[in-house]
């Protein structure tokens, strides 16, 4: 068991952060109206991070990567989210084994 | 205990009975991401001690998860803080549309129990305010199973992910972009979704290539909402207030 107080201050950060966004919503709701072009805004963040993180990866890596992530996007409206993400990591390591590559 | 206390403290039993069955389906389908979580967290070399505290101060999956797929060895502290508040920011529409269901609430009662907003109590509290009015016992109902569900399997994956030598092998390292995938799918409100999200891979694969660190994520997430922005006003303006 141990814990490094690098690790534990970034730990903190994140939960800092998580909370200032939990309560803001309170806080906001009685001084800022929020809707328009300023809601829109703040309704993509969410979206546009993901599509942020994943870009690299599911476009840019390899052919492996590229079409376990079209599967994963193609099957997961239809099945349970952890039958998706099994199924992109089962077609990922299968695909490296057959055509190499990946890591 | 006189008749009218104990009447109240029962109400308030049952109250968080019915929050704990209601929650338990999604207590139950919970547990699998917060093994892959732990899992993915001692690749990155995180100890179970901080794999437990970053779950139980944080309680929030998509965010710990963005957050671990960033991970470098010595972590940088400003860019996991910067990541949780953006990936987070939800939260802000969340509990701005549940806060006229707490206005009956002790304010700092009210303030605590944003802690636990993670985006499965928010839904069925926001179910629950709109149907009978929430209470603060039903709300501890769904939230305590949730958040010892995440900080119990998160603890535990966090053992088994230890023990995996090889992750690339097996395709471990791409469940991140399997999570965030799936994620996205699921945030998906029709055909107005597409425009920031291309802006958002676009400017990133560029910022990847030419920015150091995390920029991308920041570099992404701009284009994204400025795109929304240009796009034209929210289509939740209704029920705006």
């Amino acid at each position: 068991m141990h814990a490094e107080p690098r690790v534990l201050a970034a730990i903190a950060a994140m939960a800092i952060a998580t909370y200032l966004t939990r309560i803001a919503g309170l806080w906001l709701v009685r001084r800022v109206i929020l809707r328009g072009r300023l809601r829109a805004a703040l309704e993509a963040v969410p979206g546009a991070i993901l599509a942020a993180l994943v870009a690299p990866s599911a476009i840019a890596t390899g052919t492996a990567e590229s079409v376990a992530a079209l599967l994963c996007v193609a099957i997961a409206a239809r099945v349970p989210m952890m039958v998706a993400i099994v199924a992109g990591v089962a077609t990922v390591a299968t695909l490296r084994a057959a055509i190499g590559g990946g890591g | 205990m006189s008749d009218g206390e104990r009447r109240r403290e029962s109400t308030r039993r049952s109250e968080f009975a019915a929050g704990a069955v209601l929650v338990a389906p999604l207590v139950l389908s919970v547990l699998p991401f917060g093994l892959l979580l732990g899992t993915l967290a001692a690749q990155r070399g995180l100890s179970p001690l901080e794999t437990f505290l970053m779950s139980a101060s944080v309680f929030a999956g998509s965010a710990q998860f963005a957050v671990l797929g960033q991970w470098s060895t010595p972590v940088a502290i400003a860019a996991v803080g910067a990541t949780a508040l953006l990936v987070n920011l939800r939260h802000v529409l969340m509990a701005a549309a549940l806060a006229p269901a707490l206005g009956a609430w002790p304010r700092p009662g009210a303030y605590g129990a944003m802690f636990f907003l993670a985006d499965e109590v928010w839904a069925l509290a926001l179910r629950r305010a709109v149907r009978d009015g929430l209470t603060p016992a039903f709300y501890l109902g769904l939230a305590l199973p949730m958040w010892t569900a995440w900080v119990a399997s998160t603890t535990l994956g966090n053992g088994v992910g230890a023990a995996i030598e090889d992750p690339t092998r097996y395709g471990l390292d791409f469940a991140f972009t399997a999570v965030f995938l799936v994620l996205l799918v699921g945030l998906w409100r029709g055909p107005r979704s597409l425009a920031p999200w291309v802006a958002s891979a676009l400017a990133a694969v560029a910022a990847e290539q030419w920015l150091p660190g995390a920029w991308y994520i920041l570099a992404g997430a701009l284009a994204g909402c400025v795109t929304a922005a240009l796009a034209g006003a929210s289509a939740d303006d209704a029920d705006a207030r």
